[in-house]
């Protein structure tokens, strides 16, 4: 099993095409509204129209899959009340069924939406890393789904090693708030963090 | 579909010479077997954790173009979870099949609330959709007594069995083609049944292709790694070729390993512009001009292959043309203006239709003529318009001009070519019955059947048919009102009764079709059966899936086999139908007719089923099309009337001076630029100022999976407009707004993306028509606005031909 799991996501190939999102709610059996791993498209760009009956433009657009990121100092533990939300032996993030009462903090504090609230159950799941799934030797469901190979696992250090320091790319929040493990390979189009270029455009799906 | 050509593979070891064949949207046969590197991929082990667990190993037979490994998890007979293949190392060419998004929803699809229970009979009028439950017994003499009176009436001409392609890819349980599925060797059993020809999918270029090359062939995907440059037209893997197994990975795999340059044009910032090195936006219907403007700067600039021309083709210039036509009918005439329409094809005339600035298209021209190898691609959007023979014709004229065809890392400019591999076939016996229409065409065949005509109505087969449709089999499609166009005017005609007087549906779940039968029949899924499976678009693995049945049939749910050779029994042709075997009997018969063919195919079901997924791999360079014929044409003439390439058809030719032509339609010998009456250029356009496009959407397969909650929830339905024509209308991002014509309107929130061109507006096809009392729309149900009339030649649906317009809702 992964000592320090992160993920990687690979931009220059990442098509959005969700497939990482379903495989997660098929074997966590989650119910429509409860996402543990989303895909944001951040989308900008202008249109110029010419007087010769043309157009140009500067448009661009890509997809993020997160789930959650584990992070180094995940605000979420800091923020939960119950002491429910807690970081196991490997650094994975986990919810205490036993000790979670549904207050949200987790949801409100995340920058990433990783604490979902399940209305049936009254308490906050999460994912898991497929912890699972680690123990067989398995990667993730939502990594070994990937049909682009773009979304990846592996040890925090090795990842560092291939791919470098995290970087950061728009629309994540600034990785000083909570120092995720996660590593991202920025496409043609990537925008800075903190970019105003383009803006979230699938609001109601993440 | 018909064999295209032939693959030679060079194999890395004792054996060099395999022969496979290689066809585009089609199974074609293995030639000779062996020299064979294969993998088995067994089922995954059972998880210790839960031992009554059960992983079966399945397929997703769909009609995506893809074919994608699934591993049910069934505890207690019932499917808990859907795993895909994870067998290896991943390495490309034993690469895992994953599949996408939708075939990691199939539980939901199984055991959706609207699955079909039991059989049904219409009581209301047809399609209001009101049904008693009836016996199986019940429904199916029902069947059979209408099938002997409208027989007796009207002869075999009057049965049609409607294209659909809800159960694709299998070997026994197959709604397509038509002519393979059990259906068709129930009909052929009984006298046969009015045939039809062309595709939903690609009715244009598979029509328009043989007059240029013979064939619709081009060089795998893979083979981009050996390019210098990629340009795609219309072509959206990412969301059309899905699979983690097929085109889509293929093509990131060759960026991978050549970083070879992607330039996609699309009206729309696709999601495979999303990883591309550029996108050039062009009107819809316009591909045709911005070819021919590139070609005035080929040949301003001297970039032309001219050896090329000279040697393999016919209709460039005038030294070329074929007796009996103008010299100044040749391509080179058109677009330096000495044509019959006297208009040079300059950029700037082609920057105005096309909407692309000039110094975009002198620059793609240098691009493309200098770029040798270039891998040229189109999808089968640009071919789905009023004008679609003409666009993919030029599409295609675009690697002849730059010599790209028959080489390595080169392309023939249509879709990306396929392997697939060797598998034993279904036996459904011949159609005595050859006459044949337009698969777009049986609305008027309902109507007007026998007003028409070859000349007029491209009826095949026969001059003029001999009887209008008066029998319909609905078998796993949803094309009888939701995929097919105008739905308002093709309900009007389908609830008239005593015109098609028998609608028989066998499907898995209450569609817009399913509503409008006579008798209603529940089907089994996949999932339900024992079935093999064959790969689909792919590069160099093709492979074969053993399909286990995971659970057994759901309610009174059965197969398609039973329930055709149950008609039988009622129509006293059981033994002729079955040949005394069972489903399963076939499958084994299937897998000795494999066997003969490819010797490494496991013998028995039992070995299928341990089995479960067998690749091949080919060795060697990626397959180029028609490379016989760029290294000998005089030994490996193509299959047109002069052996060569003809960029001026005289087949086209004098077809354009025969058939009866409607105002506005054009039959163009040349690939040329030919205005659509509801085109950018049309008249219409003063009503109803938007391009309305339909896209192949991560939601759906076309209209399958349309109802999996999951799926809705991550790619919702949404009206795609660019910010430019939302905010004169003010629309602002997720309002509900109608989208109409004159035909219809849907009701759906905006998408308000600078993704979407100007002037063009998107909706995903496939949703699941939602009428209201006044029978607008309120689902996204493109099909509301989209046009009955067919084009000119092929007599395809021109979906991608609409002009609409949007307000707020």
């Amino acid at each position: 099993m992964l000592k320090h799991p992160a993920f990687h996501i690979d931009l220059t190939t990442c098509t959005g095409c969700k497939t990482c999102m379903i495989a997660c709610k098929d074997k966590n059996d989650l119910p429509v509204g409860v996402k543990w791993r989303r895909v944001t498209e951040y989308t900008g760009g202008h249109w110029v129209s010419r007087a010769d009956g043309t157009v140009t433009q500067d448009v661009f657009a890509y997809y993020l899959s997160v789930g959650c990121n584990h992070c180094e100092d995940p605000i979420c533990v800091r923020n939960c009340p119950t002491t429910a939300m807690h970081k196991d032996e490997s650094g994975i993030v986990l919810v205490d069924a036993t000790k979670c009462i549904g207050c949200r903090y987790c949801e409100w504090a995340c920058p990433y939406h990783a604490p979902q609230f399940d209305p049936a159950l009254g308490m906050m799941t999460k994912c898991n890393f497929c912890i699972d799934y680690l123990r067989e030797g398995k990667a993730p469901a939502c990594v070994a789904a990937c049909p682009t190979r773009s979304l990846t696992c592996g040890e925090a250090e090795d990842l560092q090693k291939q791919w470098g320091d995290s970087v950061t790319v728009a629309p994540l929040p600034d990785p000083a708030i909570t120092r995720p493990n996660l590593f991202v390979t920025p496409g043609r189009t990537a925008q800075p963090a903190g970019s105003s270029a383009g803006r979230v455009a699938n609001p109601e799906e993440v | 579909m018909r064999e295209l050509g032939t693959v030679e593979s060079v194999g890395t070891g004792r054996r060099d010479l395999l022969k496979f064949c290689a066809a585009l949207g089609g199974i074609a046969a293995l030639q000779t077997g062996g020299g064979l590197l294969r993998e088995a991929s067994a089922a995954p082990a059972t998880s210790a954790a839960m031992a009554a667990e059960r992983i079966v190993t399945t397929s997703c037979n769909v009609n995506c173009g893809s074919r994608c490994v699934l591993h049910p998890h069934v505890v207690d007979g019932v499917i808990t979870r859907i795993d895909t293949d994870s067998s290896g190392d991943d390495s490309y060419g034993q690469h895992q099949i994953r599949a996408c998004l939708r075939g990691r929803s199939l539980r939901k699809r199984v055991y959706a609330p609207d699955r079909l229970k039991y059989p049904m009979i219409r009581t209301g009028k047809r399609g209001e959709g009101k049904f008693r439950r009836a016996s199986w017994d019940e429904a199916l003499d029902l069947v059979a007594a209408r099938m002997k009176d409208i027989q007796a009436r009207y002869g075999n001409e009057a049965f049609y069995l409607n294209y659909g392609t809800g159960a694709l890819g299998a070997c026994v349980s197959k709604s397509w083609p038509p002519a393979d599925t059990p259906v068709a060797r129930l009909m052929n059993c009984w006298g046969g049944y009015l045939n039809h020809y062309g595709t939903y999918s690609t009715a244009q270029i598979a029509f328009a292709m043989p007059f240029l090359y013979g064939t619709g062939a081009n060089n795998v995907a893979a083979d981009m790694a050996n390019a210098k440059l990629v340009v795609s037209f219309g072509n959206n893997p990412a969301a059309t070729r899905m699979s983690g197994g097929g085109i889509i990975y293929d093509l990131i795999h060759a960026r991978k390993e050549s970083d070879v340059k992607l330039i996609v044009i699309d009206p729309t910032f696709t999601d495979t512009a999303a990883i591309a090195d550029e996108w050039i936006p062009i009107r819809p219907g316009t591909d045709a001009a911005l070819v021919a403007a590139m070609a005035w700067v080929m040949i301003a600039e001297g970039l032309l292959d001219q050896d090329f021309l000279d040697k393999y083709c016919i209709g460039f210039d005038a030294a070329h043309m074929p007796e009996g036509v103008p010299a100044t009918a040749c391509y080179k005439s058109y677009v330096l203006g000495e044509g019959p329409d006297g208009v040079a094809k300059t950029p700037a005339w082609a920057a105005a239709i096309t909407g692309i600035p000039p110094e975009t298209i002198i620059r793609l021209a240098r691009q493309v003529a200098q770029a040798k190898p270039c891998y040229i691609t189109q999808g089968w959007g640009p071919q789905r318009h009023f004008n679609g023979e003409d666009a993919c014709r030029a599409i295609a004229l675009l690697a002849i001009l730059s010599g790209n065809v028959g080489i390595q890392g080169g392309s023939t400019g249509v879709r990306e070519g396929s392997i697939y591999p060797p598998f034993g076939k279904f036996p459904t016996l011949t159609n005595p019955v050859k006459d044949s229409i337009s698969v777009f065409m049986w609305t008027d065949a309902i109507f007007r059947g026998t007003e028409m005509t070859a000349t007029r109505d491209g009826v095949k087969g026969t001059d003029r048919l001999k009887a209008p449709i008066k029998f319909i089999w609905n078998y796993a499609g949803n094309a009888l009102v939701n995929q097919h166009a105008d739905i308002n005017r093709t309900t009007e005609i389908l609830a008239d009764d005593t015109k098609c007087e028998m609608i028989v549906v066998i499907d898995n779940h209450m569609t817009s079709s399913a509503k409008f039968a006579d008798v209603l029949l529940p089907g089994t899924t996949n999932l339900e059966e024992n079935e093999f499976s064959t790969s689909d678009a792919i590069s160099v693995m093709p492979y074969m899936v053993f399909g286990e049945r995971a659970v057994a049939p759901l309610f009174e749910c059965r197969d398609i086999y039973t329930i055709c050779a149950d008609i039988a029994q009622r129509l006293g042709i059981r033994e002729k139908f079955t040949e005394g075997r069972t489903r399963e009997e076939w499958l084994q018969w299937v897998l000795e007719q494999t066997r003969q063919k490819f010797p490494e195919a496991p013998a028995t079901l039992a070995d299928a089923f341990r089995q479960g997924v067998m690749k091949v791999h080919l060795a060697g360079k990626p397959f180029v099309a028609l490379k016989d014929f760029r290294e000998d044409p005089q030994a490996h003439p193509l299959a047109t009337p002069s052996g060569k390439i003809e960029i001026f058809s005289k087949r086209l030719w004098d077809i354009s001076h025969t058939w009866e032509l409607l105002p506005g339609e054009r039959i163009a010998a040349l690939p040329e630029f030919v205005t659509e009456p509801e085109g950018y250029l049309g008249a219409r356009r003063k009503q109803f100022p938007l391009q309305l496009v339909t896209f192949h959407y991560k939601q759906r397969t076309h209209s399958t999976y349309g109802n999996v909650p999951w799926l809705k929830e991550v790619a919702p339905q949404e009206l795609w407009i660019n910010p430019a024509d939302a905010g004169a209308r003010g629309i602002r991002a997720g309002d509900p707004v109608r989208v109409f014509n004159d035909r219809g309107a849907s009701f759906i929130p905006a998408k308000v993306t600078p993704r979407v061109m100007p002037g063009v507006v998107l909706l995903p096809e496939g949703a699941w028509y939602e009428p209201d009392a006044q029978g607008r729309d309120h689902a996204g149900c493109p099909n509301v606005l989209t046009s009955l009339r067919p084009s000119p030649l092929a007599k395809g649906d021109p979906m991608h031909t609409s002009l609409v317009d949007v307000a707020r809702a």
